[in-house]
């Protein structure tokens, strides 16, 4: 279970009864009520179409709920500081690897000098060389773009971390890995985490709590405790209780979803 | 090497074949000398006075680039403005249509006897020609923006100088390279009608001014000579911009596509 260490750096979310619709369409979001405490890792697993992305945005702020209130603060401050982790690398293509993770910096504006030191402290976080570093980003694999833009989300020292299906590209054995490496960070770093998947397997292995979600409109209709304890590694993906715990939440996933279709035909893409 | 002789030989076969058809043609049917030269008598007729040929066509490639640069700025300027405000690109967009169906031949008098004669006149004449690619595609550049990477400067509070000097501005380069290549060979012909109407002064002239005062007279090699003049230069400009943009698109998109 989770530790519960509330830091400084991490944000407290607070959502009550948040509904999001846009106009002449139904609701996206429906009735959404939950807190996150500092410093949780939590995944939300649901069908396409259950407003899980449009749920993310409204976290960062980028978009408003048009109904209840969404609150992301920390001890000290009423906004969180927050880093977004897109489906895509979304970096710069005409910028290198150091000058792409400098970029949020110099938006806001931190000195050239300081700069330089915490792009190159992310960079051996994330284990890029700097033959790397001064390379571009179509000069990369898939899953290196993905480390970058990680790095890119992690240098501004977030309070609050949001990825949006970050390895959802990426093939099994990678993704596995930088599951691993994301838990690394976590422990490491303690940020809050929302992370967003299609797949049961990632949410158990990174989360302390699972939200499953349902569509049209979006709801949360359950919230799992993961009973695995930190830090975990590799083997906890083989032990048995491992594919019980996967097992049970993609079940509960499977219940959500919409009971239109004819029995035996199941879209849910996980 | 051989790459090179891959796509320089066959375009050089095919001219020529055709210079050589249309020799044979002049043995066969013999025109007069002021419908069609030979293709000898036009080589005897740029050897003739080459001087004279260079100047002109130095003077009209003078023209070209200054309006072309000026395009390539004021067209990246307009596009900017037009990013900035969709009102303004709606108000002004339609007027800047003007520019694309503007008939030139009929506008080009009256910049002469607004502006007088000279290059400010044929300059004029051959930005109207070669604004309009700019200003579509540095605008459609600057207003295609990967939404991730707007909500990624949202996110980080980005001001609007720094969306436009960091995300607009790199994203719209491949697209005013496009719009530019598009212009180089415009501006070209803008001047040659711009020179159509003035010269420079006494004994200075472009190739707009020769082609029109050999065609009046049936000069018809030295025609031929000035039209040959005006492709090579509008076909080394788009080459200079060409090369020019791929050196640049380089570092935007990997060269191996």
């Amino acid at each position: 279970m989770n530790s519960g260490v509330a830091t400084l750096n991490a944000a407290t979310i607070s959502l009550r009864s948040v509904g999001k619709a846009f106009a002449d369409k139904p609701p996206v979001l429906s009735d959404v009520s939950f807190d996150i405490a500092a410093g949780e890792f939590v995944a939300i697993v649901g069908p396409s179409g259950c407003g899980k992305s449009t749920f993310l945005r409204m976290l960062a702020g980028l978009d408003r709920p048009t109904e209840g209130s969404i609150m992301s603060h920390d001890d000290a401050n009423s906004v969180s500081r927050t880093a977004f982790v897109f489906q895509e690398p979304a970096l710069l293509p005409w910028r290198s690897v150091t000058a792409n993770i400098a970029l949020p910096l110099e938006l806001e504006g931190v000195p050239r000098l300081e700069r330089n030191l915490r792009v190159h402290e992310c960079l051996s976080l994330i284990g890029l060389s700097d033959a790397d570093a001064a390379k571009l980003p179509r000069q990369l694999s898939g899953g290196m773009r993905m480390r970058v833009s990680l790095a890119r989300s992690l240098v501004t020292r977030p309070q609050l971390l949001l990825l949006d299906e970050p390895f959802a590209a990426l093939d099994d054995i990678l993704r596995q890995r930088l599951n691993a490496e994301l838990h690394r960070l976590w422990l490491e770093q303690r940020w809050t985490a929302v992370f967003v998947t299609h797949n049961v397997a990632e949410a158990a292995f990174l989360a302390n709590r699972v939200l499953v979600m349902s569509a049209h409109p979006g709801r949360v209709v359950e919230d799992v405790a993961v009973p695995f304890a930190t830090p975990r590694d590799e083997d906890l993906r083989s032990t048995p209780e491992f594919a019980r715990f996967v097992g049970e939440i993609a079940r509960r996933l499977r219940r959500t979803d919409t009971p239109a279709l004819p029995a035996g035909l199941n879209p849910a893409a996980f | 090497m051989s790459k090179l002789a891959k796509t320089s030989l066959p375009p050089i076969a095919a001219l020529l074949l055709v210079v050589a058809a249309w020799q044979a043609c002049e043995r066969m049917f013999d025109p007069p000398k002021y419908l069609l030269p030979s293709p000898l008598e036009v080589v005897s007729a740029i050897l003739k006075d080459p001087g004279k040929l260079v100047r002109a066509t130095w003077r009209t490639a003078i023209a070209a680039v200054a309006a072309l640069a000026i395009s390539i700025v004021a067209g990246t300027l307009t596009g900017l403005l037009f990013s900035q405000s969709a009102l303004l690109r709606r108000s002004l967009y339609p007027y800047a249509i003007f520019l694309q169906t503007v008939p030139i031949i009929a506008v080009a008098p009256l910049i002469v006897l607004w502006l007088g004669y000279g290059t400010a006149s044929i300059v004029t004449v051959a930005v109207i020609i070669s604004l309009f690619p700019v200003i579509t595609a540095a605008t459609a550049g600057l207003t295609h923006l990967d939404p991730l990477l707007v909500d990624f400067f949202t996110l980080h509070h980005a001001s609007r100088w720094q969306t436009l000097w960091k995300l607009r501005l790199p994203t719209a380069v491949p697209s005013i390279i496009t719009g530019a290549k598009t212009s180089s060979g415009l501006a070209v012909i803008g001047a040659i009608v711009g020179e159509f109407f003035t010269g420079y002064g006494t004994n200075d002239y472009g190739l707009g001014f020769l082609i029109r005062v050999t065609a009046d007279q049936s000069r018809t090699a030295e025609l031929f000579a000035a039209v040959l003049a005006s492709t090579a230069l509008g076909v080394m400009i788009f080459a200079a911009v060409s090369s020019a943009g791929a050196v640049i698109l380089n570092r935007w998109y990997d060269p191996a596509h």
